[in-house]
This record gives C-alpha cells, structure tokens and sequence, in this order.
C-alpha cells in the first residue's frame, strides 16, 4: 500500500508516464488505485508527431499493469518521509 | 504521508465518469478502438457500443466498423476521453477506403519483413 498512498501525495501534481510500449504522457495526476492505475486530466502525448491518434485526447485513464516509469517533479518528492514510510513497511512486512 | 486506511483499500480509479463518452481505447497489439463506454469493472474489462479500429499507416487512415465490443482488461493500454472540441486527427491525414487500408498496411509489412531479413544477412559482416 506503500505507493498507493505515496502516489495519493502527489494528486494534483504533473507527472510523466512512460509506458511499456514506449508512449510518454503528460498531465496532470487526477486519481489513482490500489492497483495503481492513473488517470491523468489535461494530458498530452510527450511526441505527438508519433502518435497521431492520440492528438485530441486530454483525459486518460492509464492501466498500471503497463506503466514502466512514473517521472515526478524534483520537488514532489520529500525523500525523508519516504525512507521512513520505506523502513516502515519492511519491519511490518 | 497520510496512510490507507481500511476504507481506501476499495478505492478505485473509477471508469465511471467516462460512460456513455465517446473514448479510444489502445491496445497492447498497437490496434486503436473507437467507441462509447457502456460498461467496466475492477479489471478494466469494457463494453463499446458503435467500436471502429482506426487504422492509421503513415498520412493514411481508415475506421473500420466492428459493433459491439467487450474488450478484456489485460489487453487495455489507456484509456483516453476525446475532447470533442479538438480534430481527432491532424489536418494532413487523409481517410482511405478499408481496401486501401489493409494494401497500406501489408506494404508496410512487408518493407519491415525486408528490413529484418536484409538485417540478418548482414550479420555476417559483423559491423557492430
């Protein structure tokens, strides 16, 4: 549960996600799951010209099944807490 | 860090606010599905009512109309809203018959089945 609630933080935060079939995506973080799916609100396709089809879509809900990478802003991240939530979950685990 | 709590184990990204919205669906065999979300569950299974395959190669682009579909989850890359307000494609596409579609995409095929084959009887020279 430890990135549920770690990507929840980050709600309203622009993110990148790149994807296994090498789509990258922009937008905004509107929602995730325990399954970490997201759902990104005013998102555009990193390189449009590539994927044309893609050109008009703003809101999209991602499967986490096929995200390789989430890219968060350098200032999204409070790497303290994270180690402790981290330290936390493998002594309960 | 605010924590899960018992409730938020049942929270999910819900479909939800996409039903009955004109969507495309990317697939993880590259296909792109157009059509109206009427139904979804927990493993992002879904229903189109109206579904076309909007097959693009290169400048070209055809939908190819298919009806009612259920797609399985696992096979579901995104899941996008399009925004009415904006061209579903760029300007400089152009709509082909079926037909040509398909002949668009066996030469397409084909020139990466040559590639990939000319590719391997290069091996021997060992350039890398």
């Amino acid at each position: 549960m430890l990135f549920f609630s770690y990507f929840k933080e980050l709600v309203g935060k622009e993110v990148t996600v790149e994807l296994k079939n090498d789509i990258a995506i922009r937008g905004i973080l509107h929602s995730v799951d325990q399954y970490l799916n997201i759902k990104l609100e005013n998102s555009r396709v990193v390189d449009q010209d590539k994927y044309p089809h893609l050109l008009s879509v703003r809101n999209c809900f991602i499967r986490g099944s096929v995200v390789r990478y989430v890219q968060l802003p350098p200032d999204g991240v409070d790497i303290d807490i994270l180690h402790d939530a981290t330290r936390r979950e493998a002594r309960g685990g | 860090m605010s924590w899960a709590g018992p409730e938020d184990i049942f929270l999910s990204t819900s479909l939800a606010s996409y039903l009955d919205k004109k969507l495309l669906v990317l697939l993880r065999d590259g296909r792109k599905l157009l059509g109206i979300l009427r139904s979804f569950d927990q493993f992002a299974n879904a229903v189109l009512e109206g579904a076309c395959e909007r097959v693009i190669v290169g400048d070209l682009y055809c939908d190819i109309p298919l009806g009612l579909y259920v797609i399985r989850g696992e096979n579901v890359v995104l899941i996008g809203e399009l925004d009415l307000e904006r061209e579903e494609l760029p300007p400089h596409m152009i709509c082909v018959s079926a037909a040509e579609i398909r002949r668009a995409q066996k030469a397409e095929r084909d020139a990466t089945d040559l590639k990939g084959s000319m590719r391997k009887r290069m091996e021997f020279l060992d350039l890398d």
